[in-house]
C-alpha cells in the first residue's frame, strides 16, 4: 500500500477534529476528498504533512513502507510527499530559485541522488515555469510575496513540478482561481500525473474536477468519510450538496 | 513556539566561534593600567613627533574629567581602566616590517587561518589589505599599485610620520577628543589602525580592507581609522574583526573618521564578529566604537553599512555630518544578538546643509537571552532647506527570552524637512518555518534562510566579496554546528 490512513482521530485544542479516518490510496491513484467547510479536510492535509499543532489521538499512517509519524515535516517531504497549499505564505527577501534549488537537493540527498548544479537547476526552473505561463520576471521575486491569490497557487503547482512529488495533496487549490488561472492549475497536475505518483485533491466545489479525473471520490462529513465511490458521486454534491450526507 | 523551534534554538545558543584560537607569540608589553607614562610609552614606540604626543595628553587630561555616557540600554559591569594593557605588539615589532618575509611566520598563520592570506598573489582579487595584529599593523598589501595613483594606504602610525600636513588638519576634525569618554580615551591611547587618502578625481580601483584581530589577553585594542576622499573621488572600505576566546571581558574602543570633500563619496562596510562570549554570557569583547562621517562638501556622500554579529557587548552609532549642500547619508545596518550579548546600535544624522538626504536602513535580529536596540537620531538645522530622511527599523525575535527595543529621535528646527518612518517587530513566523520545511529544507536551514531574507536589503549594500561572506556569517550566527 502506497498511503494508508488507519483509524485516524486527531484533536486540536481540545476540539476533535478527525474521527476514526480511514482512507487508501495505491500507486497512480487520483483521490478527490470533498466536504463542506469545517468538517476537516484541511486539518487532514496537515496531518499528512506533519505540521505540529495537532494531537495524534489515534490511529497509524503508512507512507511508501514508512511509519509516517516517526517522520518530522522535512523527512516527508524529502521521502515525496509535497503539500500545495491552501494560503501560501509570503517569505520576504527570500528568492525561488535557491528556495527550491535547496529543497530539490535536500530531498535527492535523502534519495542518495546527485545534486543538481546551478546552472541545470536554472534551466530546469525556466523551462517548468514556462510550461506553466509562469513568467520569468516572476521568478526574480520573493517567495510569494506581493503576489495575487492566483499567482500564489500557479507558484505551489511550479514548485510540486520541479519537486515531482510521489504524493501531491492539493488544499483548496482551486479556491480563488478564475477559469483561466484554474486551467493552468489542472493542466499542470494533468502534466505530471504518471503510473508512479498519486494525488489527493481537496476541494469544496466540484468544478475542479471537470479538468482533474479522480480515480476515487470521498465525501468527509464531521471529521470522517461517510461515502466512497467515482466521480457520479461529484455530480450527486453538485446537484444535492452535502446536507444528504450528513 | 513548538517544541522543535524550541530545539534548533537551543543548539544555536551552543552556536561555536571558529575563530577562537590564540596564537602564541613572543609579546611585548607595558604594565597594565592608563597614566602618563604609558601614552609616553606609546608614543615613543610609536616613534611619534612631539605634537602628536600633546595631543594625545591633552585628550587624556580630558578624559580624566569625564564619565561614560550612560544612555545606552546596556547592562555590563564596571570597566576597570587601570586593568587592561594598553599596548601589546609581537616582541622585535618596533619597526614594521618591509615586508612578508620579516613577518613572524606565525602571523602569517594566524591570517591564513583567518582566511586573509597575506601574500598578494592569493589574496581576493580586488582588495587591498591593511591587517592590525593587537597594537601594531602587519602588512598592507597593494601599497605599490595605489601609490601609482597617488592613493595613500598605509597604517595611522606610519601616515603620522610621513603625511603630518593630513593628519594635523583632519585627525579630531570629525570626532573632537573630548566628545565622549571613549573617544577620549581611543585619543589618548589609539595604537594602530589605517589611513587612507583618495586624492582628486580618482576612484580608487579595489576595495580598501582592514582586518582586526585581537590576540593578547587583557589587552584593549584602540584603533584609529582616518579616511579622506578629496574632491569627485571614490573609494569603497571594509573591516572585519574577530578575537580569540577568552573568559574575561575584553576592551576594545575604536574610532573612525571619515571626510567626503565635494562630490566624493565613501562607502564604508563592517562585518563585526568579535568574539561574542560564551553561552553563559562568559567573555566576549566590549565594543566601544565612534564612527562619523562628514560630508563636507558638496554632493558629497557618505554610506555605512554594518553586520554586527560579535561582542559581548555593542555600542556603536556610525553617523554623517551632512554639511555640504546635496550631501547624502546613509546607513544599512544588520545587527544579531544571541545568548547574552547586547547591542545597543544605530545612527545620527545631522542634517546641516540644504537639499541633503538620509536613508536608515536596520534590521536586527534577536536570539538567545539577548537584548538588541536600535537607537537613531535624525536631526535638521535650521538651514537644511528641503532635507530629508527616511528611517526603517524591523526587528525580528527568534525565541520568547529576548528583548527589541527602537529608539529613534528626530529633531528639527526646520519646517521643510521631510521624514518618513517605519518600523516592525515580528516573530519568527512559525508558518514559514512549516512552508520551507514541507519543501524539504530542515529546521535550521529553513530560519537561515528566513532571517538572510530578512536581512537582504542591508546585505546586498555590501560588496559583492563580502555579501556572500556575509551572509555565511549570518547563518553561523544562528546555526550551532558550523565550526
Amino acid at each position: 500500500m502506497f498511503l494508508e490512513i488507519k483509524n485516524l482521530s486527531v484533536k486540536i485544542e481540545n476540539k476533535n477534529i478527525l474521527k476514526s479516518l480511514n482512507l487508501n490510496i495505491n500507486k497512480g491513484e487520483v483521490h478527490a476528498i470533498m466536504g463542506p467547510n469545517g468538517c476537516g479536510k484541511s486539518t487532514l492535509a496537515n496531518v499528512l504533512a506533519g505540521k505540529e499543532d495537532y494531537e495524534i489521538l489515534n490511529g497509524k499512517i503508512n507512507f511508501k513502507d514508512n511509519d509516517l509519524f516517526d517522520l518530522n515535516i522535512e523527512e516527508r517531504a524529502q521521502e515525496g510527499m509535497f503539500l500545495a497549499f491552501q494560503y501560501p505564505v509570503e517569505i520576504p527577501g527570500v528568492n525561488i530559485t535557491p528556495f527550491l534549488h535547496s529543497a530539490i537537493n535536500s530531498k535527492r540527498k535523502r534519495m542518495n541522488e546527485e545534486e543538481i548544479d546551478n546552472l541545470s537547476f536554472a534551466k530546469l526552473l525556466k523551462s517548468k515555469a514556462s510550461d506553466l505561463g509562469i513568467n520569468i520576471d516572476m521568478l526574480k521575486r520573493s517567495v510569494n510575496t506581493g503576489f495575487s491569490g492566483g499567482e500564489k497557487k500557479r507558484y505551489e503547482i511550479l514548485q510540486m513540478s520541479i519537486l515531482n512529488p510521489d504524493l501531491a495533496i492539493l488544499d483548496e487549490t482551486d479556491s480563488g482561481l478564475d477559469i483561466d488561472a484554474l486551467k493552468i492549475v489542472t493542466d499542470g497536475v494533468n502534466k505530471l500525473k504518471t503510473k508512479d505518483n498519486s494525488f489527493l485533491i481537496i476541494t469544496h466545489y466540484q468544478k475542479l474536477l471537470d479538468y482533474i479525473k479522480p480515480d476515487y471520490v470521498h465525501v468527509m462529513v464531521n471529521g470522517s468519510i461517510v461515502k466512497s465511490g467515482g466521480s457520479e458521486i461529484a455530480a450527486e454534491i453538485e446537484k444535492d450538496g452535502f446536507q444528504k450526507f450528513q | 513556539m513548538n517544541s522543535e523551534t524550541l530545539n534548533t534554538l537551543d543548539s544555536y545558543s551552543k552556536n561555536k566561534y571558529k575563530y577562537g584560537f590564540v596564537t602564541k607569540i613572543d609579546e611585548e608589553k607595558p604594565k597594565k593600567g592608563l597614566n602618563e607614562d604609558i601614552i609616553k610609552f606609546i608614543s615613543l614606540k610609536k616613534n611619534e613627533p612631539e605634537w602628536m604626543l600633546e595631543w594625545r595628553l591633552k585628550a587624556f587630561s580630558k578624559w580624566k574629567k569625564m564619565k561614560e555616557p550612560k544612555w545606552a540600554n546596556l547592562n555590563f559591569p564596571k570597566i576597570d581602566y587601570q586593568d587592561i594593557y594598553y599596548y601589546s605588539a609581537p616582541k622585535g615589532f618596533d619597526k614594521k616590517p618591509k615586508d612578508l618575509s620579516e613577518v613572524d611566520p606565525k602571523l602569517i598563520d594566524t591570517y591564513n587561518k583567518l582566511g586573509i592570506p597575506l601574500e598578494e598573489q592569493k589574496v581576493l582579487a580586488g582588495v587591498a589589505v591593511d591587517v592590525v595584529f593587537d597594537s601594531v599593523s602587519v602588512a598592507t598589501t597593494y601599497k605599490g599599485e595605489l601609490e601609482k595613483l597617488g592613493i595613500i594606504f598605509c597604517s595611522i602610525g606610519e601616515a603620522i610620520q610621513t603625511h603630518p600636513d593630513l593628519i594635523k588638519k583632519y585627525l579630531g576634525s570629525v570626532i573632537p577628543a573630548g566628545d565622549h569618554s571613549f573617544s577620549a580615551l581611543n585619543s589618548a591611547v589609539f595604537t594602530d589602525g589605517s589611513f587612507v587618502y583618495i586624492p582628486e578625481g580618482v576612484k580608487c580601483p579595489m576595495e580598501l580592507s582592514t582586518y582586526f584581530r585581537i590576540n593578547a589577553e587583557n589587552t584593549g585594542q584602540f584603533e584609529r581609522t582616518l579616511i579622506i576622499a578629496d574632491k569627485g573621488s571614490y573609494v569603497s572600505y571594509l573591516e572585519g574583526c574577530t578575537a580569540p576566546k577568552r573568559d574575561d571581558n575584553q576592551l576594545h574602543a575604536a574610532n573612525v573618521e571619515l571626510i567626503a570633500l565635494e562630490d566624493a563619496e565613501i562607502k564604508y562596510s563592517t562585518v563585526q564578529n568579535w568574539y561574542p562570549g560564551d553561552e553563559e554570557g562568559k567573555g566576549g569583547i566590549y565594543n566601544f566604537v565612534t564612527k562619523r562621517g562628514l560630508c563636507a562638501g558638496k554632493n558629497s556622500k557618505i554610506s555605512w553599512t554594518q553586520v554586527e554579529t560579535g561582542s559581548a557587548i555593542t555600542w556603536k552609532y556610525p553617523s554623517c555630518i551632512l554639511k555640504g549642500d546635496n550631501s547624502i547619508g546613509e546607513f544599512y545596518s544588520v545587527a544579531i544578538t544571541n545568548n547574552f550579548q547586547q547591542a545597543d546600535t544605530g545612527t545620527k544624522m545631522t542634517h546641516i546643509g540644504k537639499n541633503t538626504k538620509s536613508k536608515i536602513i536596520s534590521k536586527g535580529i534577536s536570539l538567545g537571552k539577548s537584548q538588541n536596540t536600535y537607537r537613531g537620531e535624525v536631526s535638521f538645522l535650521r538651514k537644511a532647506d528641503k532635507a530629508r530622511n527616511y528611517t526603517q527599523c524591523d526587528s525580528l525575535l527568534v525565541g520568547n527570552q529576548c528583548g527589541a527595543h527602537t529608539v529613534p529621535y528626530i529633531d528639527s528646527k526646520n519646517n521643510t524637512a521631510v521624514i518618513e518612518h517605519e518600523a516592525s517587530t515580528s516573530k519568527i513566523n512559525e508558518d514559514q518555518l512549516y512552508y520551507c520545511r514541507q519543501r524539504g529544507l530542515s529546521h535550521e536551514e529553513a530560519v537561515s534562510l528566513i532571517v538572510n531574507g530578512f536581512c537582504k536589503q542591508v546585505l546586498q549594500e555590501l560588496p559583492m566579496e563580502f555579501a556572500v561572506e556575509a551572509q555565511k556569517l549570518v547563518s553561523i550566527s544562528l546555526e550551532g554546528s558550523v565550526g
